[in-house]
């Protein structure tokens, strides 16, 4: 019979820092499995949540025993356990190439997802844009009207309308388009030098990062659109944004969590769908407000929070080369910066602390995308393969090589099922379990 | 009465209608065309005879005159192939289509990209320095330094005086200045700032200058912080905001010197990346 095990008292506290029930003592070899079931017992919930354990950043793995000496803090106190819940569902990594879809005269330059994945859209340097039935994996209709690359494409939260813009003219300005009459409404000028990204916040706020080496903040609604702050500390040109409410902002009233094998479009009024993405977004975004990365050819990024202060939470460093693209994972705990020297880097999306370093590709990494439980991670990259990473562990879960050149954008569908690619090579892969 | 009025002296009447008035007349010659025919099918050989044989001035004058003449034949036989060949459509949108974050930048082919590896690593076994001025003229010793006489009756001229811009660093320590070069009097020629240009932004920046680095003159000069074309200067960055992979911040860059700082009364250089 073994001897006594240890005992140590435990307090449960949220990520806000707000304390769940009152201190009890459990045994030192406890596992995070029992931990859930009481934890999720204390939280009266109807279904059970998946749980994670973290004592001072640290998570708990094995056995809570093994946390405590390795940190080695003392078992005499009330020790607080900070408890994060994951999302329900689980999304499985992508394995095999279903079908190469060839049509385009030109490289694909961007790929999406509509928000609850049940349509596809592509654009080229051919000037057009192919939207693609998911079923049967073929052409479904090509809209033409640019003339010149189609550069960005974006769906509206609603799956109605999509918009995209060719490269035709480089100007310093900022358009608002009104998609109703069709029409420029407002023209937001200040940026010296070409605008490289615009994101909309969901606070009514309007970002802009440009090759001037500053972010500017602008109020939209206000007439004329007024331009709020300026935030300046980068050394080259702002590459890219990512905001932290991006992803729930994306899928708008979809909820991944209720995906089916076969998407559906959205049902409901558009009163009742605003309501749905309105408690979607404040759930997602807490008490604090928006966070905002920019990342630049400086190698840094900066972590901001814009709605307060105009100088940055944090400064980034560690890449060997220009960042590329920024991503906040969808439950905004994390953060994925993907760079020219062949690695992703992980960190922490709430106050920018390095995780980790994801290494294996051979060529500039150019694009990343999030699965929608925020667990795994695509790449793709120069050296025309993608790659699947296990953002826990850190480790590399799926290799998908079959692109014959670069691969220039990737996207994973909000319902978990599938990933698309599309390159140099001129033809657009989708990916499935 | 036609005949007479048409050949009575009328002067206002050109002289050469009487070639025409004789072919209506009389018709021409039996082989007139054929003649006629030839003679313009020798024309290029008796041309070309002509210009061959032509000496002096007057075959200077007549080359140009040829040569324009062959020029403008070429340009219409250009033209005439361009409307029977198929013309490519110009307003095809161009080739290479790249997405929107690699638009600004250079790529290179994968070929480059091994030879230049290659070469990167050849310069720095051979210790060579990549600067964008590679080549400067040397500045002569009588340009920089002007004798300076001493003594009770200005005969000595043992003395130099420098002439150019120098950056004068208030003497850090272990310093001695030479005992045979004094800096002149005018203050105007003493620089503590640069305009120094970053290459990929294109901006330029007001930066405090931290010391010279090298004069490619002579390496005297380099002591002295004589400042000239192609000087290698060390300029204060902490204002641009450049970091290290380690989060250090970066304060001290190399900069070459672009411009005459003697002629200009400013110092305008390029930051070397």
């Amino acid at each position: 019979m073994s001897g006594d095990v240890e005992r140590l008292l435990i307090q449960f506290r949220d990520e806000a820092g707000q304390t769940l029930g009152s201190p009890f003592d459990v045994p030192l070899d406890i596992t995070p499995e029992k931990l859930q079931l009481v934890c999720n017992a204390l939280l009266q919930k109807d279904e059970p949540v998946p749980l994670a354990f973290f004592i001072n950043e640290a998570e708990v793995l094995s056995s809570l025993g093994a946390c405590v000496q390795t940190l080695g803090l003392d078992t005499e106190q009330v020790l607080p356990v900070v408890y994060q819940p994951q999302a329900v569902f689980r999304v499985r990594a992508v394995a095999r190439c279903t079908s190469s879809l060839q049509g385009h005269a030109e490289a694909v330059i961007s790929v999406a997802f509509s928000p609850t994945g049940k349509y596809l859209a592509s654009g080229s340097g051919d000037t057009t844009v192919r939207f693609w039935d998911l079923t049967t994996e073929t052409p479904h209709h090509t809209a033409r009207g640019h003339t010149h690359w189609v550069l960005s494409i974006a769906w509206s939260p609603d799956s109605r309308k999509l918009a995209s813009g060719c490269k035709n003219s480089q100007d310093c300005s900022v358009r608002i388009w009104d998609t109703v009459l069709g029409r420029c409404d407002k023209i937001l000028t200040g940026h010296t030098q070409s605008v490289t990204c615009v994101k909309w916040g969901g606070d009514g706020l309007l970002y802009t990062s440009s090759q001037d080496r500053t972010i500017k903040v602008w109020r939209a609604k206000d007439v004329g659109g007024v331009q709020c702050r300026t935030l300046q500390g980068h050394a080259h040109w702002v590459n890219t944004l990512a905001l932290s409410t991006d992803y729930v902002l994306r899928t708008g009233a979809f909820e991944p969590a209720t995906a089916t094998v076969n998407p559906q479009d959205l049902t409901g009024s558009l009163e009742e769908l605003k309501e749905k993405a309105l408690q979607r977004y404040t759930k997602v975004r807490g008490q604090e407000p928006e966070r905002l990365v920019s990342g630049s050819d400086d190698f840094t990024l900066f972590l901001w929070k814009p709605a307060e202060d105009k100088k940055p939470v944090a400064r980034l460093t560690g890449h060997q080369a220009l960042v590329n693209e920024v991503l906040f994972s969808p439950d905004t705990r994390l953060l994925a910066s993907a760079s020219f020297d062949k690695s992703i880097k992980i960190w922490d999306g709430r106050t920018g602390k390095y995780i980790t370093s994801l290494r294996g590709h051979v060529g500039s990494v150019y694009q990343v995308s999030w699965s929608a439980d925020s667990r795994l991670l695509v790449s793709g990259s120069s050296d025309s393969t993608l790659k699947v990473w296990d953002v826990k562990t850190g480790k590399l879960s799926a290799d998908l090589p079959g692109h014959a050149d670069e691969v220039f954008a990737v996207d994973w569908s909000p319902d978990g099922q599938r990933v698309a690619s599309g390159g140099k090579d001129k033809c657009l892969r989708i990916w499935r379990r | 009465m036609n005949l007479l009025t048409s050949t009575s002296c009328d002067f206002s009447e050109p002289q050469n209608e009487h070639i025409e008035l004789h072919r209506k007349r009389h018709g021409y010659r039996l082989d007139h065309h054929e003649r006629k025919r030839k003679k313009e099918g020798r024309e290029a050989h008796e041309r070309s005879h002509k210009a061959r044989k032509m000496i002096g001035l007057k075959a200077k004058l007549y080359h140009k005159q040829r040569h324009a003449e062959k020029i403008q034949m070429k340009k219409t036989i250009k033209m005439h192939e361009q409307r029977k060949t198929k013309q490519k459509n110009d307003e095809k949108t161009p080739q290479g289509a790249v997405p929107a974050y690699l638009l600004d930048r250079e790529g290179q082919s994968r070929a480059k990209v091994l030879s230049n590896m290659i070469k990167q690593k050849r310069k720095e076994k051979a210790g060579k320095w990549e600067v964008p001025l590679p080549k400067v003229r040397a500045q002569g010793e009588t340009e920089v330094l002007k004798v300076i006489r001493t003594g009770k009756r200005q005969k000595k001229a043992w003395k130099r005086m420098i002439t150019l811009q120098f950056f004068h660093c208030f003497v850090p320590l272990g310093f001695s200045f030479h005992f045979l070069y004094c800096f002149s009097l005018y203050n105007g020629l003493r620089f503590k700032k640069a305009h120094v240009t970053h290459p990929e932004l294109k901006a330029t920046f007001c930066l405090p200058i931290l010391g010279v680095k090298k004069n490619p003159s002579s390496p005297l000069y380099t002591s002295l912080g004589v400042i000239t074309k192609g000087t290698v200067l060390e300029v204060n960055v902490s204002e641009l905001g450049l970091v290290t992979q380690g989060g250090k911040v970066i304060w001290g860059k190399y900069a070459q010197v672009t411009n005459n700082p003697e002629n200009d009364g400013c110092i305008n250089a390029v930051l070397l990346v």
